[in-house]
């Protein structure tokens, strides 16, 4: 079976398809074709915009075309191998848990007939890999989370995600790097930030890094920069 | 310092060039133009390189005063514009005196005019553009994605008076999209509003082809759920064999279509990455349409083929090049310019 199929996206994009699952080797192979498609298209190369298992490449249109495209396509990812997953720098991210900063641990506590340190523990125990970033800036979508805490979205989405908020939903952990409407399950307050356009570079990770959460006091998440918001996580389930 | 000053921005004004490229790996979005074509005019025809920063207007009512001179066009949606209260021509280029007021009435036909000043805004780039994504708190003037507000200063650099450049009634874009006929929508041999060309990619393979005949054989409407992320149409519903994807990289034009089955059709703030099936994407010379077209306004979906849509984004390029060569100029090297200003 070939490692990938090109799809059309559009008159001047094309999706390179993997096999459609989350899983760390078929993120080895987005991460690989990353630098070989970039070096392959080179001026063509418009954006480029990888996932948990695709990439989408939005080439020009007046420098480039289909068949041309397809064929550096196919040139460059033939140079992939299965069982390189390579994975990228590991980041630590301190995350301050707590019921005060945490308003759904109990409940997944409860759901999931775990401890409420239970429920830190297999949180922080997992190494997780950044599969994509999208949905805002700085947004990272790390997986996979331990079976026991697969947690469904909440039913009710809250208005107002804290900045910084660390929340699950099925298998995928996150944190959230601007307030925003969400409905993942918060178990916790990052203080460091996800997302600051005047740095560079603005986000702590990229796509393919590894992540590990280490548990904080409440005065090392203060002393981190962390401030906690109560009015927002108040809001618990309340807003529409 | 030359500036414009934003007396009233209106119901919505953006700075924008022509977007945000190459950032996808931090979540950011294009943002740029709703309206491309009109936003390209609208520079050309004050003599600016086409990526300068410029101004888009949604439905109207912007108010400016000048506080330096320049020459200034506005192209898109048809309203009334004023010069100091004079009614002037859009696309054509007017020349203005430090101290005029400059005033965008409420759009009649399509929703978003671009007012494009000479040289440019010279707004600092914010990951590489000027692109206000209001979304992602990005770029505009403040580098902070907010809109235009009253008092905002808008810099650039004062300018001599330019020729002054037109496009004929002829070499305009229309912005009626609803003819009174379009309300027929009994019978499909008349052709209601607009047809938008679409090239299938994506998981089209996911749709039955009674569901592929349905969105082709079927009128769609422009509903209110329309803003500079994406439209959304209502109209026969569309089913889709697959259950759920992995979220994965949106394109311009992209036409995903929800658990409702009502189509939505992703524009320039669009989020990178989504997982609703989508059946294909729409021609990029046609987004503007929709983007200029209010709710209401009917609209069908014709397949095309990758090979036609690259021709015609090749011949929309050799008639634009065309056009700017051939542009009418009014007033060659105006010295007074607004005594010149015969629009």
């Amino acid at each position: 079976m070939p490692l990938y199929r090109l799809t059309l996206a559009s008159e001047n994009a094309v999706m390179v398809y993997f096999e459609q699952k989350m899983a760390a080797e078929i993120a080895g192979l987005v991460q690989q074709a990353i630098p070989l498609i970039r070096q392959a298209l080179a001026n063509h190369l418009v954006e480029l915009l990888p996932s948990y298992a695709s990439l989408l490449v939005v080439f020009n249109p007046f420098s480039c075309d289909h068949f041309t495209l397809n064929t550096l396509l196919n040139g460059a990812l033939a140079k992939l191998h299965i069982g390189q997953a390579t994975a990228g720098r590991r980041i630590e991210l301190p995350v301050y848990y707590s019921e005060q900063s945490g308003p759904d641990l109990a409940l997944i506590a409860k759901t999931k007939q775990l401890t409420i340190n239970e429920v830190i523990q297999l949180h922080q125990q997992q190494v997780y890999r950044v599969y994509a970033i999208g949905f805002a800036p700085g947004f990272a979508y790390l997986g996979e989370v331990a079976e026991q805490l697969t947690m469904p979205r909440l039913a009710t989405p809250r208005a107002n995600v804290p900045r910084g908020a660390v929340a699950i939903a099925d298998r995928q952990t996150a944190v959230y790097p601007a307030v925003s409407p969400g409905g993942w399950n918060i178990i916790g307050l990052c203080p460091t930030p996800m997302f600051q356009p005047d740095n560079e570079p603005a986000m702590p990770v990229a796509v393919g890094d590894e992540v590990q959460f280490v548990a904080i006091s409440k005065s090392e998440f203060i002393k981190l920069g962390g401030q906690l918001d109560k009015p927002l996580l108040q809001q618990s389930g309340e807003k529409p | 310092m030359s500036y414009f000053e934003v007396i009233n921005p209106g119901v919505l004004s953006l700075i924008q060039d022509q977007g945000r490229f190459g950032q996808g790996a931090l979540g950011l979005t294009n943002g740029g133009p709703l309206d491309a074509g009109s936003a390209r005019w609208a520079n050309a025809l004050v003599g600016n390189a086409l990526n300068a920063s410029l101004i888009e207007c949604s439905i109207g009512g912007l108010q400016l005063k000048a506080r330096c001179a320049t020459t200034i066009c506005v192209t898109g949606a048809s309203l009334s514009l004023t010069i100091n209260g004079q009614e002037k021509a859009m696309w054509h280029s007017h020349s203005i005196q430090a101290g005029a007021t400059i005033e965008l009435g409420m759009a009649n036909q399509g929703l978003r005019a671009y007012l494009a000043v000479a040289g440019g805004l010279k707004i600092t780039a914010h990951f590489g553009s000027s692109a206000t994504v209001m979304r992602e708190g990005i770029g505009g003037l403040y580098q902070n994605g907010a809109k235009l507000q009253p008092g905002d200063k808008l810099p650039m650099l004062a300018s001599a008076p330019l020729p002054l450049r037109r496009l004929t009634p002829a070499q305009q874009p229309g912005f009626n999209f609803n003819h009174s006929d379009n309300r027929d929508v009994c019978s499909n041999n008349v052709r209601h509003g607009l047809s938008l060309r679409i090239v299938e990619g994506y998981q089209h393979q996911l749709f039955s082809n009674v569901a592929r005949q349905r969105f082709y054989l079927n009128h769609y409407t422009v509903t209110p759920k329309a803003d500079r992320m994406g439209v959304k149409l209502s109209g026969p519903a569309i089913s889709c064999t697959s259950q759920s994807l992995l979220s994965e990289g949106i394109c311009y034009g992209a036409v995903q279509i929800p658990p409702d089955g009502q189509p939505i059709v992703l524009l320039n703030d669009r989020q990178t990455l989504g997982g609703y099936p989508k059946i294909g994407s729409v021609l990029s010379l046609d987004c503007w349409q929709l983007a200029q077209a209010p709710a209401g306004t009917v609209l069908r979906f014709e397949q095309i083929d990758p090979q036609q849509a690259h021709n015609a984004l090749l011949l929309a390029q050799a008639r634009f090049q065309r056009l700017l060569a051939e542009v009418n100029i009014i007033a060659p090297n105006s010295r007074t310019g607004a005594n010149n200003d015969n629009s």
